[in-house]
């Protein structure tokens, strides 16, 4: 990669963020705020001190793992949308595991089950998605955007149904993890384990894709399809196993935010989670080190939602406006990164 | 009523494309009523010489008369006043819309407010004045392709167009479709209704369908006249010119080897779920290079995915070393199977990766380009791609440059590198791999070819060049549409009788008449 090439990949984006910080400061002055007080706000609720690091990060985390789950597949040339849903299915795989093992293992040992049955249960998700891409011609982004219904669809049954804690009145939940098995914090912090899961996963998905030849394989069928047929490389079986790890990646995030915030499966599950890291994969150019780092930047912007709301009397929705304008101002962007050759 | 088909004379006709000829002080005459066909090989010139008279490009040199008058076309526009239109091969019809919506997107004027009614009317009374039926009101997806094709030219005559350019518009079309749309056409030219000039490469409708024929090649007029004058042992050799002494390369002699691939009763579909490989069933020996010679679009690129491993047959079984062969990464290793694709850049590269991961598609994954099955070696690829690049004069910056940076030979000299240097070779499949390339470059992969099957490689190689075809090959067949309709071995290859089979003209006759 050219020196101009590593330039442009970076001052592209922050040149979007930039543009689209100065729309949001024209939708505050709207809204009766003084955007340049708006931004001091977000700052230090965000980032100003360590307290506010800690709750930027507790939301960097679940984005982390939620952005591999469009960022692995548009290695592929798939545009998988399908976060959400396979985020609220690893939740509801990581409470059963924990409900049916109950305290029958260690707590190291029943988180392990946890986060495995989400991460099967996310990445069957997705790979269903793959599988109707490759053998049926489904568009992979129509149908993970319409699976998301499907499995919120399916949270809500079970948690006002089967799986219900009677004790749940306003809002129906499963019944709790055992508090032993919640995934704890890190030392001397609020932060819980989650941020190490998503730090982690992040790293293994480039070395993956940058450095293995399974990755150098999917980069190829992502690169240009023919090419690959025609190396003989089994596309059917990359796309199925990429999905398989996009959506277990969505999953994990699932099982962090039942084991380590919410302590049992409900609505919750889908807060904006799989569509923030959407927004997250876009903007890092779907490269996993730098969705680590946008996630943060993410993270800290949802951070101050309630601080907007508090002080400056803004709407609660406006971080939602805010992280919508970056998502639109980044795609635009696209079409501004130079073509190369002829 | 109906106003009479236009006086269309193209007169010394030239245009230049950089360094490229591509017409040559080109004449013809389109008397009024008369079905005129242009024929020629695939980069004779024909679609530049429509081109220029609809106005899409300027000539440099040269005048269009029409009706006597010397006239600047600057637009397809421009063209339709003066009564000529144009059909293009694919077709340009909105397939959700119905027939009716077409025909009136079709016109240039802007209307604010449509009458649908009165529409309909006249568009029913404009049917009647032509020889074509198609129902109004049904959306163009549901039509089949002969009446897809017949909607193109309602619309060239409903724009009052009455001399038709027609772009090889039986490319798409069954035989008997082809027979019915043309057979019209031929009867409204006999009428006087309108006259046409149909674009092809196919001896079959020159012979029955046109009065007069203008046949191109390398951009200039290599013969006119009238058709019931000249037979199609003529055409052939205006087409194709006289046979050239083939360019002397080091070609050891063939033995008849062991069979290296074979293809049983092969059939393969198109993209659009037609048959284009309709049973085809050929060997191809150790050190033998077998040559397919055919007019594109008869099926020789589906076979060639098919063996390259980017198309699935439909019937028949291939098999190579008497194995049976899916085009899996393993087999291709196993087997030694390599190809050499046409548009090497759309078929066998990735554009935005460097020539060494591109020169690395086929050895990726085993040592010394991985370790332990899991880690790329990316020190290994450069240094082989730099041994490649060496060996097979790659003009490229660094092995760290962009594939789609490099000219077009130099990316085929990288695949060539590629595909030559994988271990134990048996079977290279090549298809136009000289396509688009300057002459030092067509001489050096010529050169490798040739090299490869002194080795005993077998090849099987696919072209529309036919010199190239004659000068590589050990054995020569044609392929038509989707079948083998000859064969010979090189020395005893008839010119004639190639040309004709090519064209599709089902009985071969040895002298012609």
């Amino acid at each position: 990669m050219t020196f101009a090439k590593s330039l442009e990949s970076v001052l592209i984006p922050l040149g979007a963020i930039l543009f689209a910080l100065v729309l949001f400061g024209l939708f505050c002055a709207f809204a009766g705020a003084n955007p340049v007080e708006v931004y001091h706000s977000i700052y230090r609720a965000a980032f100003g001190q360590w307290s506010s690091w800690q709750n930027t990060l507790i939301r960097a985390s679940p984005l982390m793992l939620s952005a591999l789950c469009t960022a692995l597949p548009a290695r592929l040339g798939l545009v998988v949308i399908g976060n959400e849903g396979a985020l609220v299915l690893g939740g509801l795989g990581a409470i059963i595991a924990g409900l049916s093992l109950g305290e029958s293992l260690p707590p190291w040992g029943v988180q392990t089950a946890m986060a495995l049955l989400g991460m099967v249960f996310g990445g069957v998700w997705i790979a269903l998605v793959g599988f109707l891409r490759h053998y049926r011609g489904v568009n992979e982004t129509i149908s993970s955007l319409l699976m998301n219904y499907i499995a919120i669809a399916l949270l809500n049954h079970l948690v006002e149904g089967p799986m219900r804690d009677p004790s749940s009145l306003n809002k129906p939940s499963t019944f709790p993890l055992a508090v032993l098995n919640r995934l704890p914090d890190l030392p001397g912090t609020r932060i819980h384990y989650g941020l190490i899961y998503g730090l982690v996963a992040c790293i293994l998905a480039y070395i993956l894709i940058q450095r293995t030849p399974f990755g150098f394989a999917a980069r190829t069928t992502g690169g240009n399809i023919r090419a690959a047929q025609m190396a003989g490389l089994p596309v059917g079986r990359l796309i199925l196993i990429i999905c398989f790890l996009a959506g277990s990646c969505a999953g994990l995030a699932g099982m962090v935010e039942v084991a380590a915030v919410h302590g049992r499966a409900n609505q919750s599950l889908n807060v904006g989670y799989g569509y923030g890291g959407i927004l997250v994969a876009f903007v890092a150019r779907h490269n996993p080190l730098a969705a680590a780092l946008v996630s943060v930047l993410l993270g800290g912007i949802l951070a101050s939602g309630g601080i907007l709301q508090r002080v400056h009397d803004l709407p609660d929705a406006t971080v939602l406006v805010f992280q919508g304008l970056v998502f639109l101002v980044v795609l635009f962007s696209e079409s501004l990164y130079q073509k190369e050759g002829v | 009523m109906m106003t009479p088909p236009p006086n269309l004379e193209i007169v010394h006709l030239s245009k230049h494309f950089g360094p490229l000829v591509a017409l040559d002080h080109v004449s013809l005459r389109i008397k009024p009523g008369t079905f005129h066909a242009l024929l020629g090989e695939n980069g004779a010139g024909k679609s530049t010489l429509v081109k220029c008279v609809m106005g899409y490009y300027h000539p440099d040199r040269g005048d269009i008369v029409i009706n006597g008058q010397s006239r600047t076309i600057d637009s397809p526009r421009r063209a339709h006043q003066y009564g000529v239109g144009m059909v293009y091969q694919h077709f340009t019809s909105i397939p959700a819309m119905t027939v009716a919506e077409n025909l009136v997107l079709a016109r240039y004027d802007r209307k604010n407010w449509l009458n649908w009614p009165q529409e309909y009317e006249a568009l029913a009374a404009f049917l009647e004045t032509t020889p074509f039926r198609v129902p109004l009101d049904v959306p163009v997806s549901q039509l089949a392709a002969g009446e897809k094709q017949k909607l193109e030219i309602l619309k060239q005559l409903y724009l009052q167009s009455r001399l038709l350019i027609l772009d090889e518009p039986t490319s798409v079309l069954t035989p008997q479709e082809a027979d019915e749309v043309l057979g019209l056409l031929h009867q409204a030219v006999e009428r006087g209704e309108l006259s046409v000039l149909l674009i092809t490469h196919k001896f079959r409708e020159v012979t029955a369908f046109a009065d007069e024929v203008t046949v191109l090649r390398r951009g200039a007029v290599a013969g006119q006249g009238k058709v019931a004058d000249l037979g199609v042992a003529d055409l052939a050799v205006m087409m194709l010119g006289e046979a050239k002494p083939p360019k002397v390369l080091n070609k050891t002699p063939w033995l008849e080897g062991e069979t290296i691939l074979e293809l049983q009763d092969l059939h393969v579909l198109k993209d659009n779920g037609l048959e284009a490989v309709r049973g085809v069933s050929l060997r191809v020996g150790r050190g033998e290079i077998v040559a397919i010679a055919g007019v594109s679009g008869n099926g020789q690129k589906e076979l060639v995915e098919v063996l390259a491993g980017q198309r699935s047959a439909t019937g028949g079984r291939v098999t190579i070393q008497g194995q049976v062969y899916h085009a899996t990464r393993r087999e291709m290793l196993d087997y030694g199977v390599v190809a050499l694709p046409e548009e090497p850049l759309r078929n066998a590269c990735v554009p935005h990766f460097s020539v060494a991961e591109n020169m690395a598609l086929r050895t990726f994954d085993r040592p010394p380009q991985t370790r332990w099955g899991v880690w790329l070696i990316l020190k290994a690829m450069r240094e082989r791609a730099q041994e490649l690049i060496q060996g097979f004069k790659v003009k490229t910056p660094s092995p760290e440059t962009p594939m789609e940076q490099l000219s077009g030979g130099n990316i085929q000299r990288a695949v060539l590198a590629r595909e030559l240097s994988s271990p134990q070779i048996q079977l290279l499949i090549a298809a136009n791999p000289c396509f688009g390339l300057d002459f030092a470059a067509v001489d050096y992969i010529h050169e490798q070819i040739v090299a490869a099957r002194n080795r005993g490689v077998g090849v099987l190689l696919v072209s529309e060049d036919l010199d190239e075809l004659l000068s590589l090959g050990d054995r020569i067949l044609v392929i038509s549409e989707g079948r083998l309709v000859y064969e010979s071995p090189i020395s005893e290859a008839d010119l004639l009788q190639i040309g004709q089979a090519m064209a599709g003209h089902d009985h071969v006759h040895p002298q012609g008449q």
